[in-house]
């Protein structure tokens, strides 16, 4: 009994002790963005690897993510015989949620753990410390450019997202299962609104953008420098993203659509 | 190097502590380190030398002692302070640590390129200059990866004088080295040394290679300094632990045997 309570206090203890050291971390990058604005080509640099070599699991997994919205939306519909609908439907829950969210998640996966792995190698692998030994601050030239990317392509691969699942649901509704084009794209321009839709679920993904790419960037700087210690910090990465990612959403969600 | 402190010592520790983990690494550690001298800091595995020289850099902060650097106290400065004063520090990591993207020029041209803004036609003269001094300027293309060992390390070199530091620390510059690439590098760190007018920090081990270059020594073990001098006075030293470190001998101050209760105690007790 007591050494549970022991164990739950120095868990509890070491959690908030990381998540103080997490929060400086952050601090520290946001003193390191204003220097970024001079050398962008290293934040252009990170655009590639963290957005661009992530566009093609966003766009497949959009599009089925898409199609299968449109099968399923499409059973539902037609049983109340609105499946004229199922654009809005379609658009409506990728733009508010699943865009934002599943491309986050798949971020995690991509993205981060690569983010990860790479600053917790270059650590075990005295790349940092031989950097700030050669007066390059490490917070700024390696740190920095990497999450000021996530940021940046995290909104714009969301957007991808939502754009390539509503294609997925047209493929099936419209040509699969014969809902009206005209009704599909006009019911969708008419009910989705710009400001409480689509930038709605821009600011989550700039949200989920922040968390995602702190959590890759914090747990590979805080990596124990070992082979061992890099692949857990990996695995952490993913996962406290992905809890992270949810459990924002839930929150962002009661706020934004009451 | 301004001439006119030449007879101050570069590097002036006093009264140094340090601890890590409940862990006493350095209980009171006082040395100097001479301008365009080089000086070896000597000792066991496990007795920070290592952490010396990350104590010289500013990447660890002392408990409590100065550590003056060309007459800057380094764990006062502030954090632009220091990386000034890094900019003439060079470091030469055991494992070199190079960067892993980077091939082998642009990782002597990265220290120029983040605090210079040389043309990039300077910045090749300058490279190359650099690599041919380590004997690698036909290796510019390779990636680390390519890299032997012993060549990883001359490259973390020419790197490190990339810039023309006042002094450069090397950390185990021997260790894991075949007798070659030893004989190079025992040789480079004595020519960079004389050629560029530099002050030379070598934390090592290997007690031969290091008694033939070494200027001076400071043997240290359990967080003092248990002996300095020259090599000739410390081949002549009559501490036993100095003679036991030297000559490598098994057993001495240093004992043979990890503390432990009583042998016959111990495997006739049969728990534990």
């Amino acid at each position: 009994m007591i050494s549970w309570l022991r164990y739950l206090g120095r868990s509890g203890l070491s959690f908030f002790e990381r998540l103080g050291r997490g929060n400086l971390f952050l601090f520290y990058i946001l003193l390191g963005l204003p220097t970024l604005i001079l050398r962008f080509r290293l934040v252009i640099q990170q655009l590639y690897v963290v957005g661009v070599l992530s566009l093609l699991i966003i766009i497949v997994s959009g599009l089925f993510v898409g199609m299968v919205l449109g099968l399923q939306g499409y059973n539902t519909l037609v049983d109340f015989g609105a499946e004229e609908s199922l654009g809005v439907m379609v658009a409506l829950s990728l733009v508010r949620e699943l865009g934002p969210v599943v491309a986050a998640l798949l971020f995690a996966g991509r993205a981060g753990s690569a983010l990860t792995a790479e600053i917790g190698l270059m650590k075990a692998t005295e790349q940092l410390s031989g950097m700030e030994m050669m007066a390059v601050d490490p917070m700024s030239r390696v740190i920095a450019p990497r999450f000021m990317a996530g940021i940046i392509s995290m909104p714009l691969l969301a957007a991808i997202f939502s754009a390539v699942g509503v294609m997925g649901g047209y493929f099936v509704g419209v040509g699969l299962l014969g809902v009206d084009t005209g009704a599909f794209w006009s019911q969708m321009q008419d009910k989705i609104s710009w400001s409480d839709d689509i930038l709605n679920g821009v600011i989550k993904s700039i949200v989920f953008g922040v968390v995602a790419t702190w959590i890759a960037v914090f747990e590979g700087y805080d990596a124990i420098p070992t082979s061992e210690g890099v692949s857990r910090a990996t695995t952490r990465t993913v996962v406290h993203t992905s809890l992270a990612i949810l459990s924002v959403d839930f929150v962002l969600t009661a706020l934004m659509f009451e | 190097m301004s001439d006119n402190n030449k007879d101050t010592p570069l590097i002036e520790i006093r009264n140094l502590h340090f601890s890590r983990g409940g862990r006493k690494i350095f209980d009171g550690v006082d040395l100097d380190i001479l301008r365009g001298k080089i000086t070896a800091i000597m000792g066991p595995s496990g007795s920070g030398k290592t952490t010396l020289l990350r104590l010289i850099g500013g990447q660890l902060k002392p408990a409590s002692g100065t550590i003056n650097v060309d007459r800057h106290n380094v764990p006062e400065l502030s954090h632009r302070e220091l990386y000034k004063l890094r900019k003439r520090m060079g470091m030469l990591f055991q494992s070199g640590a190079l960067l892993t993207d980077l091939n082998v020029f642009e990782n002597v041209a990265f220290p120029v390129r983040e605090h210079t803004k040389f043309p990039e036609s300077m910045i090749r003269t300058l490279v190359l200059m650099k690599l041919e001094a380590v004997g690698l300027r036909g290796a510019r293309d390779l990636m680390p990866n390519e890299l032997s060992g012993g060549m990883a390390r001359r490259v973390a070199l020419a790197r490190a004088i990339a810039l023309d530091p006042m002094m450069i620390m090397y950390d185990e510059p021997f260790t894991g080295q075949d007798p070659i690439s030893m004989g190079v590098l025992v040789q480079l760190i004595r020519l960079l040394n004389d050629a560029l007018n530099m002050t030379s920090v070598v934390v090592s081990h290997d007690v031969q290679e290091t008694m033939t270059i070494a200027d001076y020594i400071y043997v240290i073990s359990e967080g003092k300094v248990i002996g300095h001098g020259s090599p000739e006075q410390l081949n002549k030293s009559d501490s036993s632990w100095v003679k036991q470190f030297i000559h490598g001998m098994p057993d001495g101050p240093v004992p043979f045997h990890y503390p432990a209760k009583d042998y016959l105690e111990d495997l006739i007790s049969g728990t534990g």
